[in-house]
């Protein structure tokens, strides 16, 4: 039992009595303030219960005395049957109708959408070369409109060859913007828009 | 012509008596009444009855195996009779001696249980630290929760089974009364508070 530890509830004071002792040596507390009874009950009602609960221990010590020569079964018991989950009643015939859905081959998955078709390049070469002997410039994205992402890639290498063979000129203003395509002309300024062709595609 | 063979038909509260045996003989733990009325599926007042039966055939000094009752329920145990081959054999619940520190600790849990650690040192004035571990490695005491809020949450431990079994309690009423063990407070004040009243007068 330690006296120091002890809570006190008192009208001057509360808190443990070694803080108490402190305020009272410091006289920061007046001793005439403090409730020496209190503390004493407090105290002896401390000092009561431990007396009790070592005299409930001697009679367990006495207990086990008397009682030590118990042998019994120690160990985990034995598992809790699982609960049986009950079936809702069955159908024989539900249960056929269902199997015999399931035995039926499953229609064959169209694999058409993944074959793709690429129109000769020929064909837009052509349809371009046409195209710009009507008209100098042309915008690429406005006549391909409403094609096919193959039909305007195998468009745009018709673009490249007959870029390579000197016959237009590409260019785009920005990413994205839609693509010019202009006519080559048969002077000399064909080097010039070649150049700025090289330059914009650096 | 041959009398078919007429099987003999036990009286029923016999064969349920036998029933309960094989329950107890299985578990390892002391069966509750509601326990083996739920797995009899019998009536409360017959699984009662035939446990009186159980009881009378293993009674001490009649059976290598006792019936008690327990724990708040029933189980087997070995005579006392046969305790000392028992101990060559086996070892106690409770072989090595519990300390003095141990046993106001275990007394303070089988008593205010469910506490804390903190209620336990405020009562014996020390740390139950080591005290509290050594009785729940020992099987004595057990978790049991949270304190409230108030308390900052600290684990709080009660009495298992097991220590009402090693002590041969049938439940936690069975503990001698505190108050027959100290009345010495209520005295002091009586006086504390005469001498109060001589001051005053």
């Amino acid at each position: 039992m330690i006296v120091r530890e002890l809570e006190l509830d008192l009208d001057a004071f509360e808190g443990p009595f070694d803080l108490l002792l402190t305020l009272v040596l410091k006289e920061e507390l007046d001793l005439v303030d403090v409730d020496v009874a209190g503390i004493v009950l407090r105290f002896v009602e401390r000092l009561a219960e431990y007396r009790r609960m070592k005299e409930a221990a001697g009679w367990l010590r006495e207990r086990l005395g008397g009682e030590g020569d118990r042998f019994f079964r120690l160990g985990l018991a034995p598992l809790a049957p699982q609960p049986e989950r009950k079936l809702a009643p069955q159908d024989p015939d539900g249960l056929a109708q269902v199997l015999r859905l399931l035995a039926v081959a499953p229609p064959e998955v169209s694999l058409s959408h993944m074959t793709l078709h690429f129109p000769p390049v020929v064909q837009f070469l052509e349809r371009f070369r046409a195209l710009l002997r009507r008209r100098s410039v042309f915008d690429f994205d406005q006549e391909m409109e409403g094609s096919t992402r193959q039909e305007q890639a195998v468009a745009f290498l018709a673009l490249l060859e007959l870029r390579r063979a000197n016959q237009i000129t590409i260019s785009q203003p920005a990413p994205f913007a839609p693509i010019r395509i202009a006519r080559m002309e048969e002077s000399g300024a064909t080097d010039e828009r070649t150049t700025a062709w090289k330059l914009r595609s650096a | 012509m041959e009398a078919p063979l007429r099987l003999v038909v036990a009286n029923p509260l016999d064969r349920l008596a036998r029933t309960l045996e094989a329950l107890l003989v299985v578990a390892s733990a002391p069966l509750s009444l509601e326990e083996l009325c739920a797995a009899t599926e019998e009536e409360q007042e017959r699984v009662e009855t035939a446990l009186g039966l159980l009881a009378e055939r293993y009674g001490e000094g009649r059976s290598g195996i006792v019936l008690e009752h327990v724990a708040g329920g029933w189980a087997f145990r070995a005579s006392r009779d046969a305790a000392e081959a028992c101990a060559r054999l086996f070892e106690r619940p409770v072989q090595r001696g519990i300390s003095q520190a141990a046993m106001e600790t275990l007394a303070i849990v089988a008593y205010l249980g469910p506490c804390t650690r903190p209620e336990i040192a405020r009562i014996r004035g020390v740390a139950a630290d080591s005290a509290v571990a050594g009785l729940v490695e020992r099987g004595l005491i057990a978790e049991a929760g949270r304190g409230p809020d108030g308390s900052g949450g600290a684990v709080r431990y009660r009495v298992t089974p097991l220590f009402e079994r090693v002590f041969g309690l049938e439940s936690l009423s069975q503990l001698p009364r505190l108050d027959d063990l100290g009345d010495d407070v209520d005295a002091i004040r009586e006086r504390l508070h005469a001498v109060a009243a001589q001051r005053t007068a």
